[in-house]
């Protein structure tokens, strides 16, 4: 009892006796939390409620808000525009995810073991992922230009004559997802890899003193062990997927004709086109509930196929 | 699988990442009217750096190179600051409804920028701070995803250490700055990489409050660049070339630390 029993000055910071001492440590943390807090709240939290308010709102960002309820969201749910965001951004992710998932996969499969040149190799693969998406779009705008690019001048060497990539409106999205699985092929490799070496050299070893072949291993070792990561990579490059903007923006606008006009550019849209505040901050929040929705299915529905080793 | 089809492999891999950066430069320093010929005039009449001249007559090219650069280091530093010192509040100063309040933080990561955009725009605009450097930078002075990085750190410092530092007569400042600080520098590192990268490419946010170009950061001034040129290629890749080489430069002395930590973000 003497041991623990705190001295009496300790005590007292605790005690109802020494306001002075409780203000000063309400004041330590105030200076402490405060310098975060204050911008959080201004730039951040005040932002989000002003969303929601304004979603219920018509409004042209110069006259006076005129109040309209669920209009918004009602409008917006049985609008063909809304839809087609919607369809493109889904078409957008349903490329992406698996090109830059099995590339990456393959890359870290391929880095994996011991080999020379390995760290300048992994250097070079993430070397797009530093690049600013707008510096990546125009390098792809570039390169697949349909009349002077240099990939369509490559394809007609072999006797291919080349696509209308982004000026094509059933080739642009391709150009996109493209565009966009080279520039993050590099991130998936680096976080694939990472899980790859964590898995113990044991368990490949034993199986193969069991005669397992190197398919059996992959698909019954190395796949499940690797589930975490792949989970990882699976909920970010969906969370950034639905987000998809600037690679549109540069690359095509939205075009040709609207066939990449995905949610984010339609929210874009909305608001700086046809001056429709309301409409757009309906739409961002519809877009946040789909993509929370989504992870919340993903983290549910992970049970059934990530193996935490 | 061979030995050789496996280096081959990686090698024709690293040609398709690395081939449109080399692209880029060659165009860059190809002379005006060969950049559209077709086929692509692999022999042009020596090199030409006209189109970088062209780079600094339409825009204010330095001063937008010395904005991302600046702008990239004051919104590391203040998220830095700020996060840190969140973070220790959080991981070391017991409060009524703190648990409360990191709910909070988390809950502002998971919201989607674009949610965002539109009412900061129109809230910078009834302070009149449309086209100005503080809205370029007031978004970035906090971070809760730095908040989160940081208290995670400094919560696998032992509290031995704070204690003994108690003893010494410190209080939650000097432990602050002099025991908890140095020890967690790998995160700071890193949260500060992160931060820079986010700051010298971000786009979406510039786009929307930006329209003066001697306020533009980068991604923004090439972008108009490309508005403005949309069939000069040489002028556009000259941009793209200059604006890719600081960030390449740090990324030779930081790319260990870079790999490391985005590789350890995975596993969990």
């Amino acid at each position: 009892m003497t041991l623990t029993a705190a001295p009496p000055e300790a005590r007292a910071t605790h005690g109802r006796r020494a306001p002075r001492r409780r203000w000063r440590y309400a004041a330590t943390v105030a200076v402490f939390l405060l310098p975060s807090l204050v911008p959080l709240t201004l730039y951040t939290l005040a932002p989000m409620v002003a969303s929601l308010w304004t979603s219920l709102h018509e409004w042209d960002l110069i006259t006076e808000m005129r109040w309209v309820g669920l209009g918004n969201y009602a409008e917006l749910i049985g609008d063909p525009g809304t839809r087609s965001a919607f369809g493109h951004t889904l078409y957008f992710i349903a490329g992406y995810l698996p090109l830059v998932y099995l590339g990456g996969l393959g890359l870290a499969l391929l880095l994996n073991r011991a080999m020379a040149g390995r760290s300048l190799l992994r250097g070079i693969y993430f070397l797009p992922v530093i690049t600013s998406w707008v510096v990546v779009a125009l390098m792809w705008k570039w390169l697949l230009n349909p009349a002077s690019g240099i990939v369509n001048w490559a394809l007609g060497l072999v006797g291919v004559s080349g696509p209308g990539w982004w000026t094509d409106p059933g080739w642009a999205m391709p150009s996109i997802i493209l565009a966009s699985a080279w520039k993050d092929l590099g991130f998936v490799m680096i976080i694939l890899l990472a899980g790859l070496q964590a898995i113990p050299k044991e368990y490949q070893e034993a199986a193969m003193v069991d005669g397992a072949t190197a398919l059996r291993r992959f698909r019954h070792i190395t796949l499940p062990l690797l589930s975490p990561s792949s989970f990882f990579v699976v909920v970010i490059s969906l969370i950034n997927g639905f987000q998809v903007f600037d690679q549109v923006k540069i690359m095509t606008g939205g075009g040709p004709g609207g066939a990449t006009q995905v949610v984010v550019s339609q929210i874009y849209d909305l608001t700086f086109r046809y001056g429709r505040a309301g409409a757009a901050s309906a739409l961002s929040w519809l877009l946040f509930a789909l993509v929370l929705l989504v992870t919340i299915i993903q983290i549910r529905g992970q049970k059934r196929w990530v193996t935490y080793g | 699988m061979g030995k050789a089809l496996r280096y081959l492999a990686v090698g024709l891999g690293a040609v398709v990442m690395l081939f449109p950066f080399a692209w880029a430069v060659i165009t860059s320093i190809t002379p005006s009217d060969a950049v559209l010929a077709v086929p692509p005039d692999f022999t042009p009449d020596g090199a030409s750096l006209d189109a970088y001249g062209k780079l600094l007559e339409t825009l204010p090219f330095w001063r937008i190179v010395a904005n991302s650069a600046w702008i990239g280091a004051a919104s590391t530093g203040l998220q830095l600051v700020t996060s840190a010192m969140a973070a220790y509040a959080f991981a070391r100063l017991p409060f009524p409804g703190r648990g409360a309040l990191f709910a909070v933080y988390l809950a502002t990561l998971m919201m989607p920028l674009p949610v965002l955009v539109v009412p900061l725009f129109i809230e910078m605009r009834m302070f009149n701070l449309v086209d100005t450097y503080f809205a370029l930078l007031a978004p970035t002075i906090a971070s809760a995803f730095g908040v989160f990085l940081l208290r995670q750190a400094i919560r696998q410092v032992p509290r031995e250490f704070d204690e003994a530092a108690v003893l010494d007569g410190a209080g939650h400042f000097r432990i602050f700055l002099y025991v908890v600080l140095p020890l967690i520098k790998p995160a700071l590192a890193t949260f500060a990489i992160f931060g820079f990268m986010a700051s010298w490419n971000s786009y979406l946010w510039p786009l929307i409050i930006i329209k003066s170009p001697e306020f533009m950061t980068l991604p923004l001034g090439l972008a108009t660049l490309h508005g403005q040129f949309t069939t000069e290629w040489d002028v556009v890749m000259a941009g793209s070339v200059v604006s890719v080489v600081p960030i390449l430069i740090l990324y030779v002395f930081a790319q260990k630390h870079v790999i490391a930590s985005v590789a350890q973000s995975g596993l969990k």
